[in-house]
């Protein structure tokens, strides 16, 4: 709605604000004549009639109408995009958040703002800063938008390569904001996670021969297959060695790891395909402790050679207790607890927790429990974290 | 269309008496690749080297560009183009970029009110 409405705009600030016009215009004509047959189409229409009012009163048109705006024969074309067409209007609003020109924080905070409608609130907290500092980055971004004219489009073929590898971060930013959500009662935000599956899917149609989306499209699928399984009736989150593999989404897995191959085949694998290959040895594995895990550790030893992050280097070492038992583990941990960048992970103290909790030394994974407590903001990780920490302080 | 000031940038002190002969061949061509790729230079400058700059600040005044750096504004134009990514497209194959680069910034436009 908000793209459709940014078409006719071509202005953000004015679209965003015509969409919020159009939704309290609805609270007042459904309340008087009841919810029309097609809501979605009377709040798009409203919207982009409002959008034309704007541009009319303003006479912006002359100045504003050439940013961001597609020739006028875009307009005509107004059925809905069924989900392969490609490119939609969303995705192209995607590759606009995403420009070169733009940074890498304010291409992630633009496209959760603007593609998937998060809450100005929710990113600043997602990214542990304050709302104002947000809202002034988002708002820098979009008079950035605005004053260089960057353009409303999906790149041409040629301009695609270099602009994929802030697409691929920023969907998958997205997925894992919805995937396990930063904060609020639920552990999952499903709208995120299926927006970013249908993003990537969109993108695989746009460049079918780039391995990294396909790895992306993999990762995601093989990721979600779980979904069912994360937590139990009552909201309690459930580890990958608790989960019911039985209840895991096999026609997803099949896909991923169809796709998993077909990145490998072409001889060049990145992040995502990497991340993707160990996804599909848990998604194949019939239980926990049958994990292929010497394989999952030297994935992780490929991954960490072309994305040196501390995050990766400490799902290595949740690998490696699995094949050279937990002390080694706690070793490669406490080395990167030395990291600052992990300073604020509540997985480092949490990970650190479960390994002294399987060597049996539950007074100090008490103590790791607690300070990953501190760290953490879902409801549903802290209710997992705090059931442990019981559990050690029993045992201790 | 946008209109956008290119500032190019190269190691100081950017004397275009010491442009190498290929630099220059391919600054003959730059102009019709502007056109080809849909845009327009109104007007543009280079700059005497860089030594030859004063600077102010306050009442102080000096020798030297405002800001001392390994390379400096070794000239300007002022680019139309359709948008942004046409205006990049152009700034890239500016032959400043090879041993220095150049910044594109639109032109400030009073607003319509």
């Amino acid at each position: 709605m908000l793209a459709a409405t940014a078409r006719v705009a071509g202005d953000l600030d004015v679209a965003e604000e015509c969409v919020q016009d159009a939704y309290l215009a609805a609270l007042a004509a459904w309340a008087r004549d009841g919810v029309p047959d097609k809501p979605g189409a009377w709040l798009t229409a409203t919207a982009k009639r409002k959008a034309l009012d704007v541009l009319r009163r303003e006479k912006v048109f002359r100045t504003k109408m050439p940013l961001l705006v597609e020739p006028a024969e875009a307009e005509t074309t107004d059925e809905p995009a069924g989900d392969d067409a490609v490119p939609d209007d969303r995705l192209r609003l995607v590759f606009t958040c995403c420009h070169p020109a733009l940074a890498r924080e304010a291409q992630v905070a633009l496209t959760l703002r603007l593609v998937c409608g998060v809450a100005t609130g929710d990113i600043a907290r997602a990214f542990l800063v304050s709302e104002t500092t947000m809202a002034a980055r988002v708002t820098r971004a979009k008079k950035k938008i605005a004053a260089a004219r960057i353009p409303y489009r999906v790149p041409e073929a040629a301009e695609l390569p270099e602009r994929l590898d802030a697409v691929l971060t920023v969907i998958h930013l997205l997925f894992t904001t919805g995937h396990t959500a930063p904060t609020g009662a639920g552990l999952v935000r499903a709208d995120l996670v299926d927006r970013a599956v249908h993003l990537t899917r969109m993108l695989l149609a746009l460049m079918p021969d780039e391995p990294e989306v396909r790895g992306l499209l993999a990762l995601l699928l093989l990721t979600d297959a779980r979904r069912a399984t994360r937590t139990d009736d009552s909201g309690r989150l459930l580890v990958l060695e608790e989960q019911d593999r039985s209840r895991w989404d096999r026609a997803a897995i099949a896909e991923g790891n169809q796709l998993v191959l077909g990145a490998f085949r072409t001889g060049r694998v990145g992040r995502y395909a990497l991340q993707a290959a160990i996804a599909s040895l848990h998604a194949v594995a019939p239980d926990y402790a049958a994990t292929d895990w010497p394989q999952v550790v030297r994935l992780y030893d490929e991954l960490l050679k072309r994305w040196p992050s501390p995050v990766v280097a400490l799902n290595r070492a949740v690998a490696v207790s699995m094949v050279d038992g937990p002390a080694a583990a706690l070793a490669d941990v406490d080395l990167l607890a030395a990291d600052p960048h992990l300073a604020g992970y509540h997985y480092l103290p949490a990970v650190r927790a479960d390994l002294l909790r399987r060597l049996d030394r539950p007074a100090e994974a008490a103590d790791a429990y607690g300070a990953a407590l501190d760290l953490v903001d879902n409801e549903a990780e802290r209710a997992f974290l705090t059931a442990r920490l019981t559990e050690v302080s029993e045992a201790g | 269309m946008a209109q956008y000031a290119v500032l190019v940038y190269s190691p100081a002190p950017a004397d275009p008496m010491d442009l190498t002969p290929d630099y220059v061949a391919l600054l003959e061509r730059y102009g019709d690749q502007v056109t080809e790729l849909g845009g327009q230079i109104l007007t543009g400058f280079a700059l005497q080297p860089s030594t030859t700059a004063t600077a102010i600040r306050g009442d102080l005044v000096t020798d030297g560009p405002f800001i001392e750096a390994k390379e400096v504004v070794a000239g300007f134009f002022i680019l139309e183009a359709p948008d942004l990514d046409v205006a990049l497209k152009i700034a890239k194959l500016n032959p400043a970029t090879i041993d220095g680069g150049v910044e594109v910034r639109p032109l400030f436009q009073p607003p319509a009110e």
